[in-house]
């Protein structure tokens, strides 16, 4: 036993055995994917940017009732709301900090009308912080943008919610 | 006016000695990264250039512009003056190896010595560098990097040795010209293994990265270097290695000489042959980086002290007895 294990070191058994693995991987296919241009796939569930979103018709979901500023752990959001002239209740300002943001995905969580939602854009970095202080027209714009793939996310996971 | 000429004439091959050593330091550098990457399955660098081959020009660029900084506490004039030294001695032992029969910038007569006197002395500057930095780490990093340098050069010598006895000189040429007829990699198959990893040892390869070992050491000697500095270092690094990879090429794979002395074999210029034999024992030398862990320190004294300088020893009394009662003694 101890003879063969002699042998073993001094024939480098193992670290032949180790080489010739590493001759192998070296004709494997990649795993790397080159980022700019090619990105990883991502979940429906993917919690990324958030973004307010419409009715076809035009109309704003959101109807400031709140809930979402209210089971914001960080308390990133800030709600204002008012009565507008035909009666219906809509928010006069949104903020969302997404410094304080955790993205945990409880706003969303909570809309009762998936107004407020997270999208699949994660590149949002920006060069000041102030940019990163959302208001309501930010996040009305992400959503006029984002809203096909929104859309598709929230019908891909709408059996499992 | 002659010797000015004599001046001249020599600059002009230095420089086309050491441009192309630089250059292809730094496309080894890319290599060993692309090597490294694809035994674990990554890309590697590229996208500077045609297959990322610019990288390292794009890195050396960077380190130019970055700023240097010198530590508070630090021995200015020796901190400045370490890497200066351990690049300029990774250098100029380039002048002694033979790319072909005319080949060589310094055909001298004690070449084999000459390289070894240049290879030991460049602890000089990784110990200067340790020193000078008044900082715990590099100064660690330093003293080990002396004391496994010091004890794997004593293997590597008495594996000269033993090539030295089958040649009987110690031109560099007459080493590449005695193994016309075969490779002193055969007979001394042994001798080639322990020189391979001697190698890594003495230019601090993994595994036996341990002065600069990033999981202790944050990088060993290198730890207050900065900017153009740091990079001075890192090419010696990779100077120092191609250094001894086309020593062992000389040594046991037959220098400049064509693997086959028949047709279309030996048509090729010998410049080519050694480049092809300095580069595949890069490769491997890159491949062992991307699979081995890293040595413990007292193995590594073990494995050196108490495993090859026995062995080498033993070899040498082996080599010297074979051409002693064979008669094949070299005169």
């Amino acid at each position: 036993m101890k003879i063969g294990r002699i042998m073993k070191t001094v024939f480098m058994i193992d670290f032949l055995a180790g080489l010739l693995i590493a001759i192998k991987q070296i004709f494997r296919s990649k795993k790397t994917i080159n980022y700019p241009f090619e990105k990883g796939k991502i979940s429906p569930r993917f919690r990324g940017e958030h973004a307010l979103r419409r009715y076809p018709n035009g109309e704003e979901r959101c109807i400031a009732c709140k809930l979402c500023e209210a089971v914001c752990p960080a308390q990133a959001i800030t709600i204002e709301s008012e009565i507008r002239n035909d009666g219906s209740r809509k928010t006069s300002r949104y903020d969302i900090d997404m410094l304080k943001c955790i993205y945990c995905g409880l706003c969303e969580e909570s809309c009762p009308v998936d107004a407020i939602v997270q999208g699949p854009n994660f590149e949002f970095a920006t060069e000041t912080r102030e940019e990163l202080y959302y208001d309501k027209q930010k996040l009305m714009e992400n959503g006029d943008k984002w809203e096909i793939a929104l859309a598709a996310n929230l019908k891909a996971d709408a059996p499992f919610k | 006016m002659i010797y000015i000429n004599i001046f001249i004439s020599e600059i002009y091959k230095i420089i086309f000695l050491l441009l192309p050593v630089l250059v292809s330091v730094a496309l080894v550098v890319w290599l060993d990264r692309r090597v490294w990457a694809f035994v674990q399955k990554r890309k590697g660098p590229n996208v500077v250039g045609p297959f990322g081959l610019f990288q390292t020009f794009a890195d050396a660029l960077k380190y130019i512009f970055k700023e240097i900084i010198i530590p508070a506490s630090a021995n200015k004039s020796i901190f400045i003056l370490a890497p200066v030294v351990t690049l300029t001695l990774a250098l100029i032992a380039w002048s002694v190896i033979p790319f072909s029969n005319e080949m060589v910038l310094a055909n001298i007569n004690v070449g084999i010595l000459y390289l070894f006197a240049i290879s030991s002395l460049s602890v000089y500057g990784i110990i200067m560098g340790g020193w000078a930095s008044n900082s715990k780490y590099p100064f660690l990093g330093a003293i080990r990097s002396a004391a496994q340098m010091v004890s794997y050069e004593v293997s590597i010598g008495i594996i000269i040795i033993n090539v030295l006895l089958c040649v009987g000189s110690l031109n560099l040429n007459k080493i590449v010209l005695a193994q016309q007829n075969v490779w002193f990699i055969f007979p001394l198959f042994p001798m080639f293994v322990v020189f391979f990893i001697s190698i890594l040892a003495e230019t601090n390869r993994p595994p036996f990265d341990l002065p600069e070992a990033e999981s202790e050491l944050v990088a060993g000697y290198q730890t207050e270097y900065s900017g153009m500095m740091y990079a001075m270092f890192w090419l010696a690094e990779y100077a120092n290695i191609l250094l001894l990879c086309a020593l062992a090429s000389v040594l046991f794979l037959g220098g400049w000489l064509s693997p086959f002395n028949f047709y279309p074999f030996n048509l090729l210029p010998g410049i080519f042959w050694m480049v092809l034999k300095i580069l595949s024992l890069f490769i491997l030398v890159s491949l062992v980086k991307a699979i081995v862990p890293r040595y413990r320190f007292d193995q590594l004294m073990r494995l050196g002290w108490k495993i090859f300088l026995p062995l080498s020893l033993f070899y040498v009394v082996l080599t010297a007895s074979f051409l002693f009662f064979l008669d094949i003694l070299p005169t």
